[in-house]
């Protein structure tokens, strides 16, 4: 059996005291000075440890806000003094799409590297939008998998990028040609370079340490070749360039070629010249598989389709930060189109078109939970590409104001190496065996075979429609 | 026993002599209504009343408030601390017996209560848990002086989204006890009792390790004192619910644990448990520290490791051998029902459907966002559809298979109040499981802590032998009969306005349901759909 993928993790502790959803507020003025005090009965602890906290406060800058939320204190209270609360630094952190629970679950996966568990049943919403508006299939009696009864040990990851011959070629010896390169990553991820809005600390090292030891993959802008790397990685880079995909910036000197051909894969920013800049790349490095980086703005998706036709082997499409589509809102539409609608054109255009498998599409944008993960490869992506998240990962808060001289709530700037590797590998452990949570539930074995398996995937708009537009009638236009 | 339709002499001749040897004397336990206030001394409270020194216990306010917030004791020189939860609050301030303004000493102070911001969800905002816990308290729904808006949650879809169209005026006017709330749940003629249940719900597998054995016990009582039915869950069949086995359910998962011969011969209806809408595709899981040494004992496993029972059965995979292991329980307990409980998968309907052909007489559908246990964040939100989804599409589909009739269609996950069974009912079901609902009656805050470290902090799900003693059982199983009242009453008040006099006349009656995002402008196109109760239901 061949080595299976795993990444080994170990716990990574935050630096910071944790910005919990709950605490609790004291009014003790009128304290009885109990025997039964019910901080002593609080059965995680917490009041001792908020008292050690405060006894030990170096600034003053953090409230403690670990409590769980179980209210048993505050209504075992002899004289009725504590109120439960919820904590408005949490309250704040992220923004509408990266929401306060989305970076708190961050921030535990990368603790524990573990899933994430809970008890008492399901909190949200029924349906949201984006990736929230649809939900996974899971096998059952009359097709207990698509794949066969199998233990999630058999379970692949694994997904190609690159062109996929359509079929065998052999040569003279009767030995089979590949045509074209393709680059196997062990999970349908790889790390995107970090917006302008969040560049303030400098993590390069950080990521390409990561993804090496998660053995993906990680793209660099090439304007920031050679200080992307440390220099212990430097001393070893043949180790390190295999993860590392340059996105070459036109506005600065590219790598030179004993780098770049020491890598799997660089991307090119797309513009009209770009089917040229492939041919000479290929002509130079003929192995190297190159991603054409396309935003997804108003023409997004019909420009994708065209370098596709055109013979484009990679195409990474790329949202705002918040999976909608880049630029100008179309005024005519209510809201502008998320990266999931427009992944399921593109990928539904393609194989109309009969071209589908020669051509590797990677989602980027909105890409904040494991499970958008999954959702994208159903809607249509081969993979996808995400970078907040890591960010998060290292206690982040998503405040939008990296900007040098201003503080930086989370520290960024003081992170020490081993933290931030080991918090980044955590998260991207624990990311994957949530994908394979779902890929079991849904009875899949190969991550390559989730991509455009919609019938994998249930529709909020569809279900609507087929049961309670059945029961109901015509939707009422918001 | 009035709940089945053959003579008692017949159950004895079909029972097998082991069973019948090691048969106990079944408890019996009243339907009766009595208070069963808080186990906690500060009841969380929407509104809080503050009495400052400047009272001079004069009484006014105690004489006054009809809610009983204001309590002197006989022999006691000053009044006890206000019982705020009583208090109406905003609704009040209209009325000639708000205290606040009457006070001589403006000695009263009425506050919004800060902390309801942090009680609760989407799914089971304050008002619906503060409404709960009052019916589980005195057995009737809220006063509508409290303004208590729990009908539907914030979820935003689904039943919050649904409402029922009451006519102006019922078409017929109807004493409440001539409303049948009453199912039968074998509705084939296969020989079989056809077990009729008082009201069309009953309570949802928890396993012991899951929940304590408090909470269990109380579950079951309660399930005596209805007439109706409580489920072990998966984690084996207590020696201490053998008083209870005539209303009992016993699951036959994945994990096998505790599965017996003449555990299934106990018991009148056995389930299958192919999958729960806590965690859909994926197996049961009992994280470590909840094995404890009598958990580990009964689930014969080694105590502290985690148990994940595997998905899906491994020797199930067609409904033909889904039938193989439905004739297998048949044979060992030729009285059982067999309920199917499976979760919500795109194509549910030919589960329901295959599964009504293999020979089951429940069809117990558990959608996505249900469950009570411990389970992944990502299975819970993502994984498989909701409920009020997968009730219409299955009866839909059942009632063009000419199946319909013949089958019990039993809807889980999400199912949070009176108005939610309804809902359910009418959308295509016979009747609901619950099971969050009987935990926030016995005090649940939905904290979700039910799975880490030593399991619930308040003693509900958990085992530990220093959280569990917080529940006396005779407190735990009042407060579930309490509810199932309130909850009768509530849904006798809703087939009332609709001049129906059984609960059976509700089933697929789509047609009396609106979607607050439709026009709902649809032909009258559920009519087909009505199933029409048999007579001798």
């Amino acid at each position: 059996m061949p080595e299976k993928y795993h990444i080994k993790t170990t716990p990574v502790p935050p630096r910071l005291p944790r910005i919990g959803k709950y605490g609790i507020v004291d009014w003790r003025e009128d304290c009885a000075r109990c025997h039964n005090c019910v901080k002593k009965a609080c059965v995680y602890d917490r009041h001792r440890q908020e008292a050690e906290y405060i006894r030990n406060l170096k600034y003053f800058d953090f409230l403690f806000f670990e409590c769980m939320g179980c209210f048993s204190c505050v209504q075992n209270c002899t004289k009725d003094l504590l109120c439960l609360t919820i904590n408005s630094e949490y309250q704040r952190l992220g923004n509408h799409y990266w929401t306060p629970e989305i970076i708190h679950i961050t921030w535990q996966q990368a603790e524990t590297a573990a899933v994430p568990v809970s008890g008492a049943g399901y909190r949200g919403k029924f349906a949201g939008q984006g990736f929230d508006a649809m939900w996974t299939d899971m096998s059952e009696i009359v097709r207990p998998t698509r794949d066969g009864i199998h233990g999630r040990e058999y379970i692949s990851t694994s997904v190609d990028i690159g062109k996929k011959p359509s079929y065998l070629e052999f040569d003279e010896n009767k030995k089979t040609v590949f045509p074209s390169s393709i680059v196997d990553i062990p999970m349908p991820m790889i790390v995107d370079m970090n917006p302008a809005e969040y560049t303030l600390a400098r993590l390069e090292p950080l990521i390409i340490e990561a993804v090496r030891f998660t053995d993906l993959i990680a793209i660099i802008d090439s304007a920031k070749w050679p200080g992307a790397v440390n220099e212990s990685q430097m001393a070893d880079i043949d180790k390190y360039l295999p993860h590392i995909a340059f996105h070459l910036n036109p506005d600065a000197p590219e790598p030179p070629i004993e780098i770049l051909s020491k890598t799997r894969m660089v991307e090119i920013p797309d513009n009209d010249a770009v089917l040229d800049r492939i041919k000479e790349l290929k002509k130079t490095i003929p192995e190297l598989v190159i991603s054409i980086r396309v935003n997804l703005d108003a023409t997004g998706v019909q420009r994708a389709v065209e370098l596709a036709a055109a013979g484009v082997e990679v195409i990474h499409v790329i949202a705002d930060f918040n999976g909608d589509e880049i630029g100008p809102k179309n005024e005519k539409l209510a809201k502008p189109r998320f990266v999931k609608e427009m992944i399921r054109e593109i990928h539904t255009t393609l194989i109309k078109d009969g071209i589908r498998d020669e051509v590797t599409v990677i989602a980027g944008s909105g890409i904040a939970l494991p499970e958008h993960m999954a959702k994208a490869l159903l809607c249509g992506a081969d993979l996808i590409s995400t970078y907040l998240p890591l960010l998060i990962s290292l206690e982040c808060h998503l405040c939008e104001t990296c900007k040098p001289g201003i503080f930086c709530p989370a520290r960024l700037e003081e992170i020490d190496f081993e933290y931030g590797v080991g918090r980044m590998r955590n998260l991207i452990a624990a990311w994957h065996l949530q994908l394979i949570e779902l890929m079991g539930a849904m009875g899949m074995r190969e991550a390559r075979r989730l991509r455009g398996d919609v019938g994998r995937a249930m529709f909020f708009e569809e279900l609507e429609e087929e049961i309670f537009g059945t029961l109901f009638g015509s939707k009422k236009r918001v | 026993m009035e709940r089945f339709s053959v003579q008692k002499k017949e159950f004895k001749d079909i029972l097998p002599a082991n069973t019948l040897k090691t048969r106990v004397p079944q408890v019996e336990i009243s339907r009766e209504i009595k208070p069963a206030p808080s186990r906690y001394r500060n009841e969380i409270a929407k509104y809080i009343i503050h009495r400052s020194d400047d009272c001079i216990k004069c009484g006014k306010c105690a004489e006054i408030c009809p809610y009983g917030v204001h309590v002197l004791k006989p022999g006691y020189k000053y009044f006890a601390m206000p019982k705020s939860y009583l208090c109406t609050g905003e609704a009040c301030e209209k009325t000639d017996h708000f205290c606040i303004p009457q006070c001589p000493q403006k000695a009263l102070r009425m506050v919004k209560n800060p902390m309801i911001e942090a009680l609760g969800d989407y799914r089971w905002p304050a008002d619906m848990l503060l409404a709960t816990w009052r019916m589980a308290e005195t057995g009737a729904p809220p006063s509508e002086a409290y303004e208590y808006d729990y009908h539907c949650g914030n979820s935003g879809g689904g039943f919050d989204r649904i409402r029922f169209k009451f006519p102006e005026k019922p078409p017929v006017e109807l004493a409440d006890d001539e409303i049948d709330t009453s199912i039968i749940l074998n509705r084939r003629d296969d020989g079989r009792p056809r077990i009729k249940i008082d009201v069309p719900w009953y309570g949802g597998g928890m396993s012991f390790g899951s929940v304590s054995n408090v909470t269990q016990l109380s579950k079951a009582r309660a399930a005596v004192a209805w007439n109706i039915f409580s489920c072990s869950g998966e984690g084996g069949y207590m020696e201490r619910m053998r008083p209870y086995d005539d209303h009992m359910i016993t699951q036959v998962a994945t994990g096998l644990f505790g599965v017996r011969e003449e555990t299934i011969q106990r018991v009148p209806i056995v389930e299958f448990k192919y999958a729960q809408g806590a965690k859909p595709g994926l197996g049961g899981h009992l994280l470590g520290d909840k094995n404890t040494p009598a958990v580990s004992k009964i689930r014969e496993s080694v105590v502290g490791i985690s148990l994940f029972s595997p998905f899906p059965f491994h020797s199930v995979y067609s409904i033909e051998d889904h039938m193989k292991h439905i004739d297998w329980i048949k044979h060992i307990n030729r009285r059982a029902l067999i309920s199917t409980k499976v979760s919500t998968p795109t194509d549910v309907d030919m589960v329901a459907v295959g599964s009504y052909s293999a020979g089951t007489h429940i069809i117990h559908l558990d959608g996505g966002y249900g469950g009570t246990g411990a389970a992944p964040d990502i299975a819970k939100k993502n994984i498989a559809m909701p409920i009020e989804y997968a009730v219409a599409k299955v009866h839909k589909f059942l009632v063009d298979e000419g199946a319909r009739d013949k089958v019990a269609l039993i809807a889980s996950g999400g199912v949070r109040t009176a108005y939610d069974i309804a809902k359910a009912i009418a959308l295509g079901a016979d009747g609901v499981v619950v099971g969050t609902a009987e935990l926030i009656s016995l005090g649940c805050v939905r904290c979700t802590r039910c799975s880490a470290g030593r399991g619930c902090p308040r003693g509900i799900a958990t085992t530990d032998p220093g959280l569990a003693p917080q529940i006396e059982l005779e407190w735990g199983t009042q407060r579930i009969i309490n509810l199932y009242n309130a909850w009768r009453i509530e849904l006798i008040g809703i087939l009332k306005r609709f001049g129906m006099r059984s609960v059976r006349e509700l089933v697929g009656r789509s047609d009396l349901l609106m979607h607050l995002d439709y026009n709902n402008d649809a032909h009258d196109s559920s009519t087909d759909s009505v199933i029409q109760p048999r007579k001798s239901c």
